[in-house]
Parts: C-alpha cells; sequence; structure tokens
C-alpha cells in the first residue's frame, strides 16, 4: 500500500529522497481522512521552506489543513496540476498529486522519518488505539 | 519529540486527523449500522455521528439527483399537550401556531425576550391541544429547559428525544423509493404536513419535511427497529441510485439553500430580523418572547444583514474568516465552503448595516472582499438561496406551502 520508496512522518506526509532533492506529499491515510480536496495553496518556485513550518494550505470540503515541511530547502518545482484539479490528491496521494520539490539544505533531516513498514505499523497501532478507547 | 507537519486548523466536524477525546458519546440506534457501512464518524453536539460515508461531493450529487438517506436521531423531540399547549406554544415560539391544521408543521423559532432564538425547530401539530417540536440535538436540553420555565399555562412538557429515531430520506426520487415501503398516501401528503404511516413495517409519524433543499421525508418511530427501517430503506431505493448520507453532505445542501444553522447563523445575539426570518416572526400573533424587541428593531432597523457571497477565486470562505467592503471591515463569514452541486464556492456572512454605523449598505452584485490567511480574496454578493430546486413538472405535485 505504501511505497517503499517513500519516508513517512507522524502526521502523515511524505517524502521521496533523490540525491539533494525531496519530493513531499500527503499520504493516501491523510487524503481519507480528510475527504474530498477542493483546494490546495502551494509555495511558489524559489521561496524557502523549514523543517517544521507551515509551506501552505490543503483544503477539503470539511476542514482546512497547514501544510508543515519535513525539510529545509529552496522550492524548485510546484505542482501546478493541483490549482485545477485539487482532487487528484484524492486519486493519486503518491504519485501525480505530488505537491513540492525541494533542493535540501541538509540531507541528515530526514533520518528521524518513517519507512513505509514503520508507517504502516504507526497507522495500525494508531488504529488499534483508537479501537480500545472505543470500547472502553 | 513528536512533530506535527499536517495540521488540521479548521473543521466543521472536529478535526479529522486526531482522535476523539475520552468523553464517551452518545449513539443513535443506527451506530453499529453506520460504522458497517464504513463511515467516517465524528463527536457532533456530544453524538457519536456519521459525517460521511463515500464522501461529502459524492452524497450531496446524490441527494440532489437521486436521493440520501440521513440518521438525523440525535436530533431533539419535545411533546407539550394538555389544556395550555396552544398558549405555551404562542408564548415560546416566533411563528403562529394558532394557524396550524392538524397533521400540519411549521418551522419556527423558541424566543429570547431579545428578539434572538434559543433554538430554531419544527413545530407539528397533533391535535387542537398537541404539539410535537423537533429541535437541534446541541440544544435539546436547553430548549426543554427554556420550555419548561416559561409554562405557566399548565401545559404538559415532556423531552421525548430518547422515544424517537428520526431518517430524512431526501431527493428527487425520494417519492418513488419510499411509496414501496410505506401505506401512506404520499401524492397527497403536502410540503410540510404528516401523516401516521407505517414505513417498513414500523408506525410512526412521516412528515414531507427536511434540510437539504429537496423534495424529501423524515420519518420518527420508536428506536427499537432502527436498523430494520434503515437497511429496508436503502435496499428499497437501490435501484434509484439511493445512499446513506452523512451530516457533512447535510451541511453542505443546508448551505447551498441557505437554511441557517443555529450556532452559524443564529445565535443568542442575532435576532430574526437579521438573520432573514422575519417571515417566521408573527408580530401581529398574541403576544410572544422577543415580540417587543422585534417590533422596536423593525421601526429602528437591524444592526447587521444577512448576505449570501460567491467567491471569484478557487479559495473556500470559512467561518469565521473577516468581510471587507471598500477598505471598511464589514463583519464575518458564519458558514463557508466548496458547494458541491453548484460546484462554487459560497458562503453566508453577517455584514454591519448603515443603522449600526456602516458607511453605506452592501449590495448585491457588489464585490467584496474575503480575508483568508492575512490575504483579501474578491467575492460577489449573490441573492439568497444559492439553490433553488427545479418546480416539479408532475401535474399531481402540490404547490409549496410556507407557514
Amino acid at each position: 500500500m505504501y511505497p517503499q520508496e517513500l519516508l513517512y512522518t507522524k502526521d502523515h506526509e511524505w517524502i521521496r529522497v533523490d540525491e539533494e532533492t525531496g519530493i513531499i506529499g500527503i499520504t493516501d491515510h491523510a487524503q481519507k481522512e480528510l475527504g474530498d480536496i477542493v483546494f490546495v495553496e502551494l509555495p511558489k518556485k524559489g521561496d524557502h521552506v523549514t523543517a517544521h513550518e507551515s509551506f501552505g494550505t490543503i483544503e477539503s470540503v470539511k476542514a482546512v489543513s497547514e501544510l508543515y515541511s519535513p525539510v529545509t530547502g529552496e522550492v524548485t518545482s510546484v505542482n501546478g496540476k493541483l490549482s485545477d484539479s485539487p482532487e487528484l490528491v484524492n486519486s493519486d496521494p503518491h504519485g501525480a498529486a505530488w505537491l513540492i520539490k525541494v533542493h535540501l539544505d541538509d540531507r541528515r533531516e530526514t533520518e528521524g522519518l518513517m519507512t513505509s513498514d514503520q508507517y504502516e505499523a504507526y497507522l495500525a497501532g494508531s488504529g488499534a488505539a483508537e479501537a480500545e478507547k472505543d470500547r472502553s | 519529540m513528536l512533530v506535527c507537519l499536517l495540521r488540521v486548523t479548521s473543521a466543521i466536524f472536529g478535526d479529522p486527523l486526531t482522535t476523539a477525546t475520552g468523553v464517551a458519546l452518545k449513539r443513535t440506534a443506527l451506530n453499529r449500522a453506520h460504522r458497517a457501512l464504513g463511515a467516517r464518524m465524528v463527536d457532533f453536539a456530544g453524538w457519536d455521528m456519521p459525517v460521511e460515508y463515500s464522501g461529502i461531493v459524492d452524497e450531496h450529487v446524490a441527494v440532489r439527483t437521486r436521493a440520501g438517506l440521513f440518521d438525523v436521531s440525535h436530533m431533539g423531540e419535545i411533546d407539550i399537550r394538555g389544556a395550555g399547549a396552544l398558549a405555551l406554544v404562542q408564548h415560546v415560539t416566533s411563528n403562529d401556531a394558532s394557524r396550524l391544521n392538524i397533521n400540519q408543521a411549521q418551522y419556527s423559532a423558541l424566543m429570547y425576550p431579545n428578539g434572538s432564538a434559543v433554538d430554531d425547530c419544527l413545530v407539528h401539530r397533533f391535535a387542537e391541544d398537541h404539539f410535537f417540536l423537533c429541535v437541534n440535538a446541541a440544544n435539546s436540553d436547553k430548549d426543554f429547559a427554556w420550555i419548561s420555565e416559561h409554562n405557566r399555562f399548565g401545559a404538559e412538557v415532556h423531552d421525548v428525544s430518547a422515544n424517537y429515531s428520526q431518517l430524512a430520506l431526501q431527493g428527487p426520487r425520494a417519492t418513488t423509493i419510499l411509496s414501496k415501503v410505506t401505506d401512506a398516501d404520499l401524492a397527497n401528503l403536502r410540503y410540510y404536513w404528516f401523516t401516521n404511516a407505517t414505513c417498513a413495517g414500523v408506525e410512526g409519524l412521516l412528515a414531507r419535511t427536511g434540510y437539504t433543499g429537496e423534495d424529501g421525508f423524515e420519518f420518527y418511530f420508536a428506536p427499537r427497529r432502527s436498523e430494520h427501517v434503515w437497511n429496508t430503506l436503502l435496499e428499497a431505493g437501490r435501484p434509484e441510485g439511493l445512499i446513506p448520507a452523512g451530516l457533512g453532505a447535510r451541511n453542505t445542501l443546508r448551505l447551498e439553500a441557505a437554511f441557517p444553522l443555529y450556532g452559524h447563523e443564529l445565535d443568542e445575539e442575532t435576532t430574526l430580523l437579521e438573520a432573514g426570518l422575519g417571515w417566521i416572526a408573527k408580530l401581529d400573533k398574541s403576544d410572544f418572547l422577543g415580540r417587543e424587541a422585534l417590533v422596536e428593531q423593525k421601526a429602528r432597523g437591524t444592526r447587521k444583514k444577512l448576505i449570501g457571497f460567491e467567491m471569484k477565486d478557487r479559495v473556500p470562505a470559512r467561518d469565521g474568516y473577516p468581510v471587507w467592503a471598500g477598505g471598511e471591515k464589514f463583519g464575518q463569514v458564519t458558514s463557508g465552503s466548496f458547494a458541491p452541486f453548484l460546484k462554487k464556492n459560497i458562503g453566508l456572512a453577517y455584514l454591519r448595516t448603515a443603522a449600526a454605523g456602516a458607511a453605506r449598505a452592501v449590495t448585491p452584485g457588489e464585490t467584496i472582499e474575503i480575508e483568508i490567511r492575512g490575504r483579501r480574496a474578491p467575492a460577489q454578493v449573490t441573492p439568497l438561496p444559492f439553490y433553488k430546486r427545479p418546480k416539479p413538472e408532475s401535474r399531481d405535485q402540490k404547490p409549496e406551502i410556507r407557514n
């Protein structure tokens, strides 16, 4: 389900690291929880994003969420398709609906992120915790 | 250290990316059925309710073009009967209940003395001296206490919310679907009338009412056989394209139809006149709570006015966003969303009137600005409602009557 070549955050974003470039998106779990995506606001090419700081906004019919960057660097590319087709985030969150490409300042920033196996275990764990709460 | 990378900053039904609090939520009799259907559940007014099943857009479009089935059993019901029943209802609500025929319902408001609403509600007349109010879940306890407190007429007032499940079957195919499982004469059940009826073999109250802007029905019945009624309706409606619909679609549907939602367009500081609900404030009937304030405000002018707007760009407006016009801050958005059927970003907002010190009045067609994350985005003031269902073509269909 979750591609092995991506790294994942606890808050349901992914990053694909290739040499000095990181491609960032939100996970399938996040798009499912948010529901129908109707708007994505992203930085411009050349803007600087900082790890743990907001770089944009994603909105579904029912919620507004800020996007927080897992890494620091310069935005080298922005997915222009999302302004006209934000619903791509629902149909292909790990592929066509990538959000931004970033030239990484420091590759080591990605060291604390989860692998796909770890992310799936993390999702299963939080699901179990929820079910536990539900029974109590 | 846990770092939030995707943070929900505003959500209509709670944060979808965090788990619920430890507080025990109330459940309708259909809780298991919703979970079995894979619904996303949220805390709504202390109830564990389905916000969506297949998706808000899908469900919304189904209700506009085919039909949707909603579990609205969280709504409250208050029974008022006895010799003083009419006098009590007339005293605490703004509409004229004396004009109701038996088996007829009206949209109304429970009133505060300042002309604002304790809640908005549907008043059904069972008999000359017997009324049945359907009220908002979040306000149910408050409403019951308020009515009881003002019962100097000797009426019997009971909170009967626990005695009822309520389903709403809404959409252009609702009649076709319901006719398969009910003994009621639907062709002769007019808008805002109700009847005792059997649906899926279960007796209850069937009303031609709803909160979606479509034709449809609301069925109140004893909770015991809720799953049976729910499943029978879904099954009967499958060939017609009926799907279950959640509170998410219920909200976007009512917004397109410009129906107010308590806590958004209505609260204890907003008068009926300001909310555009002058038509349910029957100032000429006998005295009622808030009447004096409304008469005075009608003469003096309101402080704010509810308007509708449509965003010119793709960015949605949301509840609480400030509204600007001509460099002046005019008010704020009370409901804002992407509208799934109209495919536009629409919203309702209160704007200050000239009577409240605004330099001028904002007029329909004018461009205003909605402040979104520190930037101002253009929007056009539009007439309400945003959506009105097409006139029924069938000769058998009776015209809409609003009481």
